[in-house]
């Protein structure tokens, strides 16, 4: 081993080391940003101790006019549309960023593998696995992704099924399995590797299409842990160890986030993935109570009872991202703190359209994080409040969830229904997701507020201080 | 060969194990840029890419090794740009207004 190597070999382990903290900082946002930022000093190392490596005329490899001009060029690019994608994006399109540059990263390892297959089909049935996975996986989670990315910017956005998908799935990962168990065996040609390729692509987007939006937070989860894996797998390839403990770093984060998310919503990620919601149990029995009388409240109204509240609970939920109300919703906060008001912020795990993503909106709005309340936390609390005001949330909020029998039943929920009273700022009375009656909005305790989220609390912000300012 | 499948074997389970007890810990108020850290370091592939930059031939083998670099690029700049603009942003309180809307850019 040249000195060269054995430097590129203590930067690796650096580079490792420093995400391996930089995650561990991620457990308080105090620490987050520095954990972060170390974790982006650990990259720069081991890329900038690569670079050397590959520029050391010594080595095995080295580089020449052209393989730098290729390299850079793409480089440069790629990391300036990032960069800019990176400072423009809006916090309500956080997750179709996410999901893109998910694609690219599942891409790129998926290329690797292409790349040296392509340099050289003869390869030993070890590296010859790694490939095939790196590549199946890296191709489903490019297209994956990218269309997950696409319905979450709404141009896709209901669920797609057609008649023979199914099969068509099979069909493909039949291709996909075969192309691949051929090229372990030794096919060392290029042309079934192309076939292995284009089935994976396929798949991603048969895996996609049929699923609907309220799931993006799931799917989202679990292509962030194809992409960590596909990474780990050409990790094999290269045999280069810092890929590989990267690769499992976000894999097992994705995994976490998938399983996380699943059980918020109360549903599997096999059932998700077959797609279609709650293909099992909606439709069946009338959910008893709802139905019942609505009771609807003037902006006045709602404006006095929080007014006079000791403690108000806030629930915001996708329609308040939507809207694009999270700045209301915290000056609506702000507005009655200053009137001694306690206020605080209840967070649905799957609020919003990606793990966290109700976090971040209200954080941009500058709501301080120690008023946003996850769920297991706040939820003994609601029985302390005097006013639980719903903005834009509905499934995670039914009462139903506690019973069997009906679409959300066992699905973790917040317990709004335990606060003295209950506003609810909502545009109709239109279902959620799950398609059933919220029976949250006939409790005597409810009153409905019909409005707009981002209209609805900017008249609760001026009667507050006009009425008692 | 073997020696060093096995080898990278033992590291990608520990590196896996090692990575559920530090994730766990993380909470749910961090996940979104929990995931969108754990996305910057897959960017490590572009430490591939590189490696592979250095023998590559061919114009197939080139431009496959262009487009692999790009999107590299854009996964490791990007993902780690866009994070720390989310966590600059999870502020504590008590900040004066004014302030606040300073440092919400």
């Amino acid at each position: 081993m040249s000195k060269v190597e054995i430097g590129i070999r203590f930067a690796s382990l650096f580079g490792a080391a420093c995400f391996v903290l930089g995650l561990h900082f991620m457990n308080s946002p105090a620490t987050a940003r520095r954990g972060n930022q170390l974790s982006a000093f650990g990259m720069l190392v081991a890329v900038v101790a690569v670079l050397i490596g590959v520029g050391d005329s010594q080595g095995a490899a080295h580089m020449n006019a052209t393989r730098w001009g290729v390299l850079l060029a793409g480089t440069l690019i790629g990391g300036a549309y990032g960069l800019y994608s990176a400072r423009t994006v809006q916090m309500t399109n956080m997750p179709q960023l996410v999901s893109l540059f998910n694609a690219v990263g599942g891409g790129a390892a998926a290329l690797i593998a292409v790349t040296e297959y392509h340099l050289d089909p003869h390869v030993l049935a070890g590296t010859a696995t790694a490939t095939v996975l790196d590549i199946v996986i890296g191709g489903v989670t490019f297209s994956g992704s990218v269309l997950a990315a696409a319905k979450l910017q709404g141009y896709l956005s209901k669920p797609v099924s057609f008649a023979g998908s199914r099969l068509a799935s099979g069909v493909v990962a039949l291709a996909a399995v075969g192309g691949g168990v051929w090229i372990v065996a030794g096919a060392h040609n290029q042309l079934v590797l192309l076939g292995v390729v284009i089935a994976a692509v396929l798949f991603g987007v048969l895996m996609v299409l049929p699923i609907g939006g309220a799931d993006m937070p799931v799917v989202i989860s679990l292509l962030n842990a194809f992409t960590g894996t596909a990474v780990a797998m050409a990790g094999f390839v290269l045999g280069n160890v810092i890929l590989v403990i990267a690769g499992a770093l976000v894999g097992a984060s994705g995994g976490i986030l998938t399983k996380l998310m699943a059980s918020a919503m109360n549903r599997s990620v096999l059932n998700i993935i077959a797609g279609g919601f709650g293909t099992g149990a909606v439709g069946t029995a009338a959910v008893e109570g709802a139905g019942g009388p609505v009771k609807s409240i003037a902006v006045d109204d709602a404006a006095l009872q929080m007014a006079y509240a000791s403690k108000v609970i806030i629930v915001p939920g996708y329609g308040l991202a939507a809207a694009q109300a999270q700045h209301e919703c915290r000056e609506l906060g702000e507005v009655l703190e200053a009137r001694g008001v306690e206020v605080s912020y209840a967070i649905h795990p799957v609020a919003g359209r990606m793990p966290g993503h109700m976090n971040v909106l209200l954080a941009e709005a500058n709501v301080p994080y120690d008023q946003l309340k996850e769920m297991d936390e706040i939820n003994s609390e609601f029985d302390r409040a005097d006013v639980a005001l719903v903005v834009g949330a509905n499934d995670v909020t039914n009462p139903a969830a506690r019973r069997p029998g009906n679409a959300v039943s066992g699905m973790p929920i917040l317990d709004v229904d335990h606060a003295k009273s209950i506003i609810v700022v909502k545009r109709s009375m239109a279902s959620g997701y799950a398609g059933i009656d919220n029976e949250l909005y006939t409790d005597p305790k409810t009153s409905m507020f019909f409005t707009d989220a981002k209209k609805g609390l900017a008249s609760l912000v001026t009667a507050t201080k006009t009425l008692v300012g | 060969m073997t020696g060093s499948f096995v080898g990278d074997m033992t590291i990608f389970v520990l590196a896996l194990l090692v990575g559920f007890e530090v994730i766990s810990k993380v909470p749910a108020t961090l996940h979104t840029p929990l995931m969108s850290g754990a996305n910057s370091i897959h960017g490590v592939v572009l430490v591939g890419v590189i490696i592979l930059s250095g023998y590559v031939h061919g114009t197939l083998g080139y431009v496959l090794t262009f487009v692999a670099a790009a999107f590299g690029a854009a996964n490791v700049v990007g993902g780690y740009a866009v994070t720390d603009r989310m966590l600059q942003m999870f502020r504590k309180r008590p900040v004066p207004a004014a302030a606040a809307k300073e440092d919400a850019r």
